[in-house]
């Protein structure tokens, strides 16, 4: 319960370090707003729909860490599982055995369908959780957490393995209703009606923080249930939950169910703007997991408000790098964008080494 | 009833604690559970409670009986279901949950709603300190509400028979005069109770029958009256009788000869 406190020398660096910072950020941010209002709205809802997917994905970390103290790595593999079977599902198939004329996307599977594609994936993704729990993890209970964390590193592979023979010749389209669209904020309507200028926003960052706010509701709620709060018990103190009756491996069961749930639901987001552009599954998609891990770890690995914390910091830290370093990518590499998620979450970690809301190891015996 | 017998506990495959440990708690009785630090009377609560494999223990002979069922190295939370509820040593509430959570996860395996409210209710009965405080965060309460809230909780489960291991340790006196009313309350409503205390003068005080542990067995049981009487209790429990020097006498030394003197006969 108790914080550590006391002095600590690269606490204070760290801190005025990040407090310098945080201000450039706001002044460089509000001097954008002024004088480039669209880019700054831009790169806000670019931000916001990162943010949101990793928000989704961090807190199917966090679900597992809590009620179990391990990390995941086959977070990725699940993400990439889940989607190929969507594909599966609403593209192979075309369940529930429909197609219709959709306008956004023309031929594919109607809304209806989709939706329920998209369902029985969930459904899949669940069970596939639950068998690897039961099988895989189960029976390490007890064993030291770094050897869990080792096998669920080895269950990765595994599931990369099946995953990247499926996608190796071609990609694997997900048949996602609102395709690549969006629609644009603010810009002028000339005489003949096309809109110049404006900021673009993707259908799929609507979705995607419209997902997270319902996954973030649906966990609060949960954790105040009969069967949430028996795995914040376990996650508490696991013999003391056990005395009183709280089956463990159920509570287990259903922390991996849920953590590939949405696991899954960030996978199928991975296909998507701003993550991708294709709406099909490809190798990279599985890559989610481990750009998620910086907003897991910076919100802190045990803290459902830091998944969704972390997941927008992130999210916004990676965008707005993009958009606002891209002149110094000669200097920078070309992919720089991906490791300002690391350079925040090493600063993070210098200023609450637990994570912005995490919980100091300290509480356990 | 519960019935221990002969049971032989193992820790990581070679500590070897209990060493053919009987006891009996038959129903509607209050059981003390004595012994000296180490003696191993934690270590049988766990047995009983299914909690051994969190320690790498083992149970490797004799068997643990609850109403006529072998209930040996079942599953914590089948022994829960089964009748039996354990208070653990150090209280061990969630600290993180509100008072009312933590009695909800007491109540975790009682499926029928309504059961569960009633016995929400007469926990709120038994301790109004607890209601007083249900939206509160456990961790923020002192040592006596935290008891109170640990016996509370293994009470939702209402069950048959309820195991407190030291539920007197590190309370003021008049705090260990009210968790030994609560015990008999409790007791009076019906649950048996294995009482395991360093306090014997409290637990003798209200139980039927006694048994003092040693290293791992039984060394000495009887009445509980009869225990309060007896000299070797007395001194090496009660504190009533000190040597020439003033201290207390190493319970091994003198015990050894007394012992078989009364084994013998
Ligand atoms: N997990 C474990 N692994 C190995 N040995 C253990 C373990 N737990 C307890 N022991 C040993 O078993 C013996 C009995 O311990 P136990 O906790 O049952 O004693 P106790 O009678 O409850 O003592 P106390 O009055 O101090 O609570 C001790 O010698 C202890 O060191
Ligand atoms: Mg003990």
């Amino acid at each position: 319960m108790d914080r550590i406190k006391g002095f600590n020398p690269f606490t204070s660096i760290g801190s005025s370090a990040l407090t310098v910072f945080i201000a450039a950020v706001v002044l460089f941010l509000i001097n954008r707003a002024i004088f480039e209002t669209t880019v700054l709205v831009q790169t806000l809802a670019k931000a916001l729909g990162l943010g949101a997917v990793y928000a989704i994905v961090a807190l199917g970390f966090v679900l597992i860490f809590k009620a179990t103290q391990v990390v995941n790595f086959a977070q990725g593999g699940l993400a990439m599982v889940g989607a190929l079977f969507l594909s599966f599902l609403a593209v192979d198939e075309h369940i529930p055995f429909t197609t219709i004329q959709n306008p956004l996307i023309g031929i594919g599977p109607s809304w209806f369908g989709w939706g329920l594609s998209v369902l029985v994936a969930l459904v899949f993704a669940a069970l596939l959780g639950l068998v690897i729990e039961r099988i895989v993890i189960r029976p390490m209970i007890g064993q030291p957490l770094f050897s869990v964390a080792i096998i669920t590193l080895g269950m990765e592979a595994f599931l990369r393995t099946f995953a990247n023979d499926s996608v190796r010749v071609q990609l694997r389209p997900l048949g996602i209703p609102w395709g690549t669209g969006g629609f644009t904020l603010g810009g002028t309507v000339g005489d003949n009606g096309i809109t110049t200028g404006g900021a673009f926003v993707a259908w799929s960052y609507v979705a995607a923080v419209i997902t997270a706010a319902v996954a973030f509701v649906a966990v609060f709620l949960f954790y105040r249930s009969r069967m949430g709060v028996a795995m914040r018990a376990v996650a508490f103190d696991q013999e003391a939950a056990m005395a009183n009756g709280i089956n463990v491996g159920l509570v287990f069961a259903i922390a991996w169910a849920a953590g590939a749930v949405l696991a899954t639901i960030g996978g199928i987001y991975a296909t998507q703007p701003p993550i991708a552009q294709t709406g099909a599954v490809q190798i990279e998609t599985q890559f989610i997991a481990f750009r998620t891990l910086p907003a897991v770890i910076l919100g802190g690995l045990d803290s459902v408000q830091g998944a969704l914390v972390g997941g927008l910091i992130i999210g916004l830290a990676e965008i707005s790098a993009g958009q606002y370093l891209s002149q110094f990518s000669g200097q920078l590499g070309a992919g720089y964008p991906l490791i300002v998620p690391y350079v925040v979450m090493i600063i993070g970690l210098l200023v609450r080494p637990y994570g912005i809301f995490g919980t100091p190891e300290v509480r356990r015996v | 009833m519960l019935e221990v017998a002969n049971l032989e506990v193992v820790y990581n495959e070679v500590v070897l604690v209990l060493r053919g440990l009987s006891i009996e708690v038959p129903d509607g009785h209050i059981v003390a559970l004595l012994g000296a630090n180490g003696a191993g009377k934690t270590t049988t609560a766990r047995a009983i409670g299914g909690l051994l494999g969190v320690h790498e223990g083992k149970a490797t002979k004799g068997s643990v009986t609850f109403d006529g069922r072998e209930i040996t190295n079942d599953k914590a939370s089948a022994i829960v279901t089964a009748g039996i509820t354990q208070v653990m040593e150090g209280r061990r509430t969630f600290a993180d949950l509100t008072v009312h959570e933590n009695l909800m996860c007491g109540g975790f395996t009682v499926k029928d709603r309504s059961t569960r409210q009633a016995s929400y209710e007469r926990v709120m009965e038994l301790f109004p300190r607890l209601k007083e405080r249900r939206r509160q965060v456990a961790g923020y309460m002192s040592g006596g509400e935290q008891q109170m809230l640990a016996i509370g909780r293994a009470l939702m489960t209402s069950p048959k028979l309820l195991i407190l291991d030291e539920p007197s340790l590190g309370l003021a006196p008049q705090l260990v005069q009210q968790i030994r009313d609560i015990i008999i309350n409790i007791n009076q409503e019906g649950t048996s109770v294995l009482l395991i205390e360093q306090n014997a003068m409290m637990a003798l005080s209200i139980a039927n029958y006694g048994y003092v542990m040693e290293t791992g067995k039984v060394v000495m049981d009887g009445e509980a009256s009869k225990l309060l009487d007896d000299d070797d209790v007395k001194e090496f429990y009660l504190g009533l009788r000190s040597d020439e020097s003033g201290n207390r006498k190493s319970f091994r030394n003198v015990k050894h000869y007394k012992r078989k003197k009364k084994w013998a006969s």
